[in-house]
This record gives structure tokens, C-alpha cells and sequence, in this order.
């Protein structure tokens, strides 16, 4: 009955060669790379016969260290994906002047921005700062695992199942050109009539699902699983900020998820929800999406708070000062979060009383903050200050944050955002705090807990390096866009006509060389500290002289985390064990419940990719096919009644046996 | 749980517990579920919001008034309520470990939910049919979807509410089994609590305006 079009068209939906971006010779240079990249570890993979190794170790493995692993696996190689868009950014910027159109003509050019924001929150910080949470909240708890050790590996392939379909958009059709908050009209179906907003759209849905999963699953355990004697106000900082950001992740995704669907509802179904006519109202999605937008910021910034209050206190070598303060600064902060959503947009004109009062909000925001910047101070005051590099990049943070933070309070004044909405200034901002105070924190991070999960320290030479070139850069990167957006640039432009502006694009472009240059840093630092391991070798778990309870186990943490549950007695509980002479168990080990691996996850996502990719295509086929079989997995999954197994006695011996030879040999040399 | 180490004076510290026993599995599951529950409602808070801004905007298209039956929607909340009733006859049961009255109850729950839905469908078509399409207005977007979202959610515990009883019938009424039927029954109670609101807000307050 069908003719070939109709044919192709029922199996292929809109997919046509012509969505292969085949006319763009980057695009094309870029995807021979990637499946040279692709091609050559795969092969490798195989060569070595890791992928047995691989699957079951790792893929579906349900303990949180790893998990956690591969959350920061993830997010680093996003950062590579998100930084060649900034790049290829401040390139086109610094050129487009006198009449030149640049390298990037509009089409592209519009998805890079899109995609760069889209790709760094939701694929480079959000999964970096999960996969901290992860790795370090069980143990700094006590606990053996999270409460939901399934659940975790499931989120953590849906976060991979979007980021793999924002990957998807760069070869196979486009990707949103929108911008990363995609605001109707524009990206309603009469505006953006293909596949990117599609893309924008599941891709968040999927990795939302995760996200979401894995801030019930971090809640519980935070609740549910901490040592005995461990009350609330003795829990390590950087727990309570996950605490808080994950209450703030449970709060406010679904927000994303119910405006992201109706934006969806009104591009496949055709509903008027922020169209232009019939009643629509284009500007609440504006309104809905920074109620998840905004709390967002804090998911990102809290947990990095956490980093720098155990960096700070570790390095100082003093308890924190002001804890109390600093947990009811986090609470205030999260509360508050939800306050302020509308000051991303003075101009939409809600009138003087309505922008009075989210600019007075948004200041009152400053204050706990300033009591956190206060609270670091006073702990480093008189303390022994040994500046290793998660203290160097703390105080980095300290400094370039605070800058951040003030120029925040300017755009929280309504008159003047009038003049700076949309501007460099606001660009600027916002990149000065998440990379002074987000990033900043996950490298801090980075360098504080590495030796924890792998065993060995990371190289100071090639961290100081990296260091170095990232906070100089970023001032060189961002200092000239405050001036470009105070002279009254507008974000997201292609190209310019006012030559005058050039040198302050180029001073941009350079920082984000430079910014290049410390993240190759940070990538040598990795291969030269793997390849020095017997060096930087720590043998003792606590190669910091720390104070929180994750440095009482081995570096990396054996499988159960804590041969015996530890019991707390002081918020700094490793360290008032080291100070009372705590002496490590050496017998009485029993057997360890402990929840085993499953597939489960990585099929389920695999399904929600197929799934979202025929919904993208409308290739209705593959989506209806997809969902039922997603269905059937996950109802097979509820008929396996036998989730866990123990770990045997002798081999908690042996394990233990083998840290206190290393303990041994370690203290001898 | 015991703290004790062996060799524990009075005034010495313990810094790790000796004689510890396995984790009995699933106690943070009430809790995690009570969770996402909420996250669930915060989507249904964002869907009446919706709803509350855009309830209005007709397009000169058809108002409440015109489309509305209560009588027929009187019926539909009964029979949605009464299925919690059951729901609640069904978890008595369970406690009395009687098997085949539990999953008697839980046939008639079904049964009752899926008459609500039946009739749901039933007055969708009918609007419909008289041209009141999700696509006419703004106001009808936002019905169509807040309606729509909790109808899903009625079948998707339906579809959970099938696999449960497979799953008592061929493995009992195990602890783990017992977790997840009280973890549906706080799922279904809470679809009538959100019914309760689409009742008041979509419905009544509807043929008020």
C-alpha cells in the first residue's frame, strides 16, 4: 500500500541524509576525529579484553566509589566537549570585526552557545559534583553503601544516556539554537521547526530522571545511614551540603521536568501553553524554568561550599571555625534559593513592588554567604596553613568569588539590571562564580579526595601548573567581558561592528588559551601521577592528616568501606580517634552483607536512548518499541527478589591483613 | 546493635561497633518513597499552577460551563475514592495475613480504577468530539494535561498494581512484597489526594466562574 516516501518516511520518521551535518567541514573534521578517538579505544578495549572487565566491574557496579568514578569520568570528558565550544566562542568573537562574518556562520554558531552552557551544567558540573557526593558522603558518613545502591548505578546511566544524545545532536541533525534555557516562542515549533530543541528537550528529560533518583537515593542515606552517634550537628560540612543540595535537587527538578513536558506537549501535540495565541503565555515559562533554574545554581555551588569548609579546616589544621554557623548559612541559603527566581528577568516588567522584593531577596542571599566567607577566614586565622593544592585552590575561590559575588549584588539592583540584563556583565557574572566558586571547588575537590579513591597523591608540579593557568586565565577571559558588558554588549552576538571592542575580545580569547592550557595540565597531571604512583603512593588512608571520618579507612576504601561500623563521638571524628589513640581493629571480623551487581541500569537507560531518539526522529516505531520494552525490563527487574550476598569472613581478614602490612611498611619507610 | 567492645571500661571510648548485625533491607525504602511522592506532587503543584494562571484563557473557545458534567464527574470521584476505601480494606488484610481476602480487595480497587478511567476517557472524547480540544485554548491545554497527568498516573498504578499481585501469588506475602504493597498503597491514596484537588479546582470552582 505504501510507496517508497511513505515508506521511509514510517521507518525513518524525519532522519534523512540531509540531516547529516555533511556541509560542514568542522562538524565533518570533528566527527572523524571522534570516530578515530571512538575507533581506537574501542580497539584497544578489545586488544586488552577489558570489556568483560569493564562490564562487570564497573558498568554495573553498584558500589558508590565506583559509581561515583564514573560520574567524575564523565564529567571530565564533557568539560573537554563544553570548553571546545567556549573556545571555538571566543575565537569567532575576536575575529568577527570590520566586516569579517567570522568561521562560524549563525546556524552553527547558535547551537555552539547552546550547546556550551547546556553541556557544562548539566553534563560537566552537574555529574562532577554528583560523583563527589557520591564517592565521599557514604564514607564520611560511616555507612557501607547509599540506601539505594541499584537505584545510584540506574541514575548514573541516565545521566550518561543524555549527555550521549546532546553528543548525538552534534553528528546526527543539529542541536537547539536557543540558548541554554530555551525560551518559547523561540523554540516553539513555528520558531525552531527542527530537531535541536527535540534533542534539548530529551536529553534533559532522560538525565533529569537520574538526577532526580540520585538526590532521593543521597537524602535517605544521609538520613537513614549515618555511624552511631552521629546526630545531625555532628555530620561533616560537605555532608550537610550535599544534604541541602540534594533536598534542593528533589525540590526543584521536577519543576524542570513538568515545564520541560509542556513545552514538549505544545511542539508534538500542538497545546498552547507558551505559544503567542489562543491564551498561551510564553512568559511563564520564563517564570517556571528559573524556579528550577535558580535553586540549580545553589545544587552546583553548596557542595563545592562543603569542599572548601574540609579543605579549609584540613589545612589549616584547626577545627572549622563557626560549624553551627556555617550548617544554618547552608539552610538559610537553600531556603532562599527558592526566593529569588525572578530577578533573571527584571525586564519582563512585573512592576516596582514585584522586583523590590526578589532584589531585596536575592541581597539578603549575600549575607550567609559573607558568614561562610568569614567563617574560612577565621578557621585559616592562626592556623598552620600548609598550601598544598586544595588550599591553593580555596584560596582562589576566596578571592575571585568574592568579586563574583559583589558584582551579583549590582545585578540584583532592578535599575541597573535594566542596563546590564543580557549584557557580557551578566556573562561574566555568572562565569566568575561557577568557575571561581563551582569549579574552583570541584578541583580543589579533585586534588583532596583523589588519593582516596585511587591510592596515590596527585603530582603537585602539573596540578600547580594547571592552577596557575586556570585563575589567571579566567581573569583574563572574563575581566574584559564586565567591560564589554558595561559599555553594553549584548550576550550571544556573531559578529561586530564597533572595531573599538576587538581588543578586549582578543585579551578574552587569549585567557581562554590559557584556560586551554590548564586543562591539558590537569589531563598531564592525571597521566604523569598514574605513571609516578609509586611516589605519590599513600599507604597510610590519611595522607592529609584529616579530620573527617572518610580518612579512617584505606586509600582506595576496600569494597565494604568500614570492616566495623565506626561510632562518632565529635564532629571532626577521625580526628578525635587519632587524638584519643584509636586502635584499628585487627580481629573479630564477620562476614559483610553487601548489595550485588546488576544490568538492569545500563539497559534501562540504553532503552530511554532509544526511546528519546525516536521521539526526537519521530520515528514512533522505535519510541513506542523502546517504551514497552523499558516497561518490561523494569517490571522484570521488580521479580529478582535476591539483591545482595555476603562478603565471607576470610576475605574481610585478608583484606584488612593486607592494610596493616601496607600500614607497616608505610610507618617503616 | 550493640556498642560494647569487649574490653570497654567505664570512661573509655568506643570508636567502632563490635557486634554488628546485617541490615535488615529496605529501611530506607518508606522514606525514599515518601520522597519521591513529594517530587511527584511538586510536578502536579506546577501542573494547577498552570492551570490556576491559564484556567481563564478560553480563546473565545468553550468555558467550564460547556463542558462540564458533574454529575458524571460526581460518579468518577466516588468511584476513585471508594477505590481507596478498598485499598484500605486490602492493607487490613494483609496484616491479618489473609491472602485471598487481600487480593480480593485488590482486584476490587482495580476494578474501580479502571471504571474511573473508563469514564475519564469517555468524557475526553466526548469534548473532543464537541471540537474542545486540547489545542483550542490555553484553558483546555492546561485541563487536558493536569487531567491527563493524573489519569496516567491511575494507569501506571494499575499496570504496578497487576504486577504486585503476580508477584504475592507466587511468592507470598514476604516482607519484601509486604514493603511494596504499602509503598502502592501510599502511591493510590495519594492520586486520591490530588483528585480531591482537581475535583475542587478544576471542576467545581470551574462552573462558579
Amino acid at each position: 500500500m505504501f510507496d517508497t516516501a511513505n515508506l521511509t518516511k514510517l521507518i525513518f520518521g524525519r532522519l534523512t541524509l540531509e540531516s547529516l551535518p555533511l556541509h560542514e567541514p568542522i562538524i565533518v573534521g570533528t566527527f572523524a576525529m571522534v570516530a578515530l578517538g571512538g575507533l581506537a579505544l574501542f580497539g584497544a578495549l578489545t586488544y586488552f579484553r577489558l570489556w568483560g572487565y569493564l562490564w562487570k566491574e564497573w558498568f554495573t557496579t553498584v558500589d558508590h566509589k565506583r559509581i561515583g568514578i564514573m560520574y567524575m569520568v564523565l564529567g571530565i570528558v564533557m568539560l573537554l566537549r563544553g570548553f571546545a565550544d567556549a573556545l571555538m566562542m571566543r575565537l569567532q568573537q575576536a575575529i568577527a570585526f570590520n566586516g569579517s562574518e567570522g568561521y562560524l556562520n549563525s546556524h552553527h554558531y547558535d547551537q555552539v552557545f547552546t550547546a556550551h552552557g547546556v553541556i557544562m551544567i548539566f553534563f560537566v558540573a552537574m555529574p562532577l559534583v554528583t560523583g563527589l557526593m557520591n564517592y565521599v558522603v557514604p564514607l564520611q558518613i560511616g555507612a557501607r553503601d547509599v540506601s539505594f545502591p541499584f537505584l545510584n548505578n540506574f541514575s548514573f546511566w541516565m545521566t550518561t544516556s543524555g549527555a550521549v544524545l546532546v553528543m548525538c545532536s552534534l553528528f546526527v541533525g543539529e542541536f537547539a539554537r536557543t540558548g541554554w534555557l530555551a525560551y518559547p516562542p523561540l523554540s516553539n515549533l513555528s520558531y525552531s521547526p527542527d530537531v535541536g530543541v527535540d534533542y534539548y528537550i530529551w536529553a534533559l528529560q532522560v538525565a533529569g530522571v537520574g538526577t532526580l533518583l540520585s538526590g532521593v537515593n543521597l537524602i535517605c542515606t544521609i538520613v537513614k545511614m549515618r555511624a552511631p552517634g552521629m546526630t545531625m550537628m555532628k555530620m561533616p560540612v560537605f555532608t550537610w551540603t550535599s544534604l541541602c543540595t540534594n533536598v534542593l535537587i528533589v525540590a526543584s527538578f521536577p519543576v524542570l521536568t513538568a515545564v520541560l513536558a509542556l513545552l514538549s506537549l505544545d511542539r508534538y501535540v500542538g497545546t498552547n501553553f507558551f505559544t503567542n495565541d489562543f491564551g498561551g503565555d510564553p512568559m511563564m515559562y520564563v517564570n517556571l524554568i528559573w524556579i528550577w533554574g535558580h535553586p540549580e545554581v545553589y545544587i552546583l555551588i553548596l557542595p563545592a561550599f562543603g569542599i572548601f569548609s574540609e579543605v579549609t579546616s584540613t589545612f589549616s589544621g584547626k577545627r572549622l571555625f563557626g560549624y553551627t554557623s556555617m550548617v544554618y548559612a547552608t539552610v538559610v541559603i537553600t531556603i532562599l534559593s527558592y526566593l529569588v527566581w525572578l530577578h533573571h528577568f527584571f525586564t519582563m516588567g512585573s512592576g516596582a513592588s514585584v522586583n523590590s522584593f526578589f532584589g531585596i531577596t536575592t541581597m539578603i542571599i549575600s549575607i550567609p554567604t559573607g558568614a561562610k566567607m568569614f567563617n574560612w577566614l577565621f578557621t585559616m586565622y592562626r592556623g598552620r596553613i600548609r598550601f598544598e593544592l586544595p588550599m591553593m585552590w580555596t584560596v582562589a575561590f576566596m578571592l575571585t568569588f568574592v568579586i563574583g559575588g559583589m558584582t551579583g549584588v549590582l545585578l540584583a539592583v532592578p535599575p541597573a539590571d535594566f542596563v546590564l540584563h543580557n549584557s557580557l556583565f551578566l556573562v561574566a557574572h555568572f562565569h566568575n562564580v561557577i568557575i571561581g566558586g563551582v569549579l574552583f571547588g570541584l578541583f580543589a575537590g579533585i586534588a583532596y579526595w583523589f588519593p582516596k579513591a585511587f591510592g596515590f597523591k596527585l603530582d603537585p608540579f602539573w596540578g600547580k601548573m594547571s592552577f596557575w593557568f586556570w585563575t589567571v586565565g579566567f581573569y583574563f577571559a572574563f575581566m574584559p567581558l564586565y567591560v564589554l558588558g558595561l559599555m553594553g554588549v549584548t550576550r550571544r552576538l556573531r559578529t561586530f561592528d564597533d572595531p573599538s571592542l576587538q581588543i578586549w575580545f582578543i585579551i578574552a580569547g587569549i585567557g581562554a588559551f590559557m584556560i586551554l592550557l590548564g586543562i591539558a595540565s590537569f589531563l598531564i597531571q592525571i597521566a604523569v601521577s598514574v605513571l609516578r604512583r609509586e611516589q605519590l603512593v599513600d599507604t597510610t588512608g590519611d595522607p592529609w592528616d584529616a579530620r573527617t571520618l572518610e580518612w579512617a579507612t584505606s586509600s582506595p576504601p576496600p569494597a565494604y568501606n568500614f570492616a566495623f561500623t565506626p561510632v562518632i563521638h565529635d564532629n571532626d571524628a577521625w580526628w578525635d580517634m587519632k587524638r584519643r589513640f584509636y586502635a584499628r581493629p585487627l580481629t573479630g571480623f564477620k562476614a559483610i552483607h553487601m548489595p550485588s551487581n546488576t544490568g538492569t541500569g545500563v539497559i534501562l537507560a540504553g532503552l530511554s536512548t532509544t526511546m528519546a531518539f525516536g521521539l526526537i526522529w519521530y520515528m514512533w516505531w522505535m519510541a513506542a518499541g523502546s517504551f514497552v520494552a523499558l516497561l518490561a525490563v523494569a517490571i522484570g527487574h521488580t521479580f529478582n527478589y535476591h539483591r545482595s550476598f555476603h562478603i565471607p569472613a576470610d576475605e574481610v581478614v585478608s583484606v584488612e591483613r593486607a592494610r596493616t602490612e601496607l600500614l607497616a611498611a608505610g610507618a617503616k619507610s | 546493635m550493640t556498642i560494647a567492645a569487649g574490653t570497654m571500661k567505664a570512661g573509655e571510648p568506643v570508636f567502632y561497633v563490635v557486634d554488628e548485625h546485617d541490615h535488615p533491607e529496605g529501611s530506607s525504602t518508606m522514606l525514599g518513597f515518601w520522597i519521591y511522592l513529594m517530587s511527584d506532587c511538586l510536578i502536579f503543584a506546577i501542573l494547577f499552577a498552570v492551570y490556576g494562571v491559564l484556567g481563564a484563557k478560553y480563546a473565545a473557545g468553550p468555558a467550564p460551563k460547556d463542558l462540564f458534567d458533574l454529575s458524571l464527574v460526581a460518579v468518577n470521584t466516588s468511584f476513585l475514592l471508594l477505590s481507596s476505601l478498598t485499598y484500605g480494606f486490602a492493607m487490613l488484610s494483609m496484616q491479618q495475613n489473609r491472602l485471598g481476602a487481600m487480593q480480593g480487595w485488590l482486584v476490587i480497587t482495580g476494578l474501580f480504577g479502571l471504571a474511573f478511567l473508563g469514564i475519564e476517557l469517555t468524557e475526553f472524547a466526548h469534548m473532543i468530539h464537541e471540537g474542545a480540544t486540547p489545542q483550542r485554548s490555553a484553558f483546555l491545554s492546561s485541563f487536558f494535561t493536569l487531567v491527563g497527568t493524573h489519569g496516567l498516573h491511575v494507569t501506571f498504578g494499575l499496570v504496578w498494581l497487576v504486577t504486585l499481585m503476580v508477584q504475592v501469588k507466587r511468592f507470598g506475602l514476604i516482607e519484601a512484597n509486604r514493603r511494596r504493597l504499602v509503598c502502592l498503597s501510599l502511591f493510590w491514596h495519594f492520586l486520591d489526594v490530588i483528585w480531591i484537588g482537581v475535583f475542587t479546582f478544576v471542576y467545581l470552582m470551574g462552573m462558579l466562574r
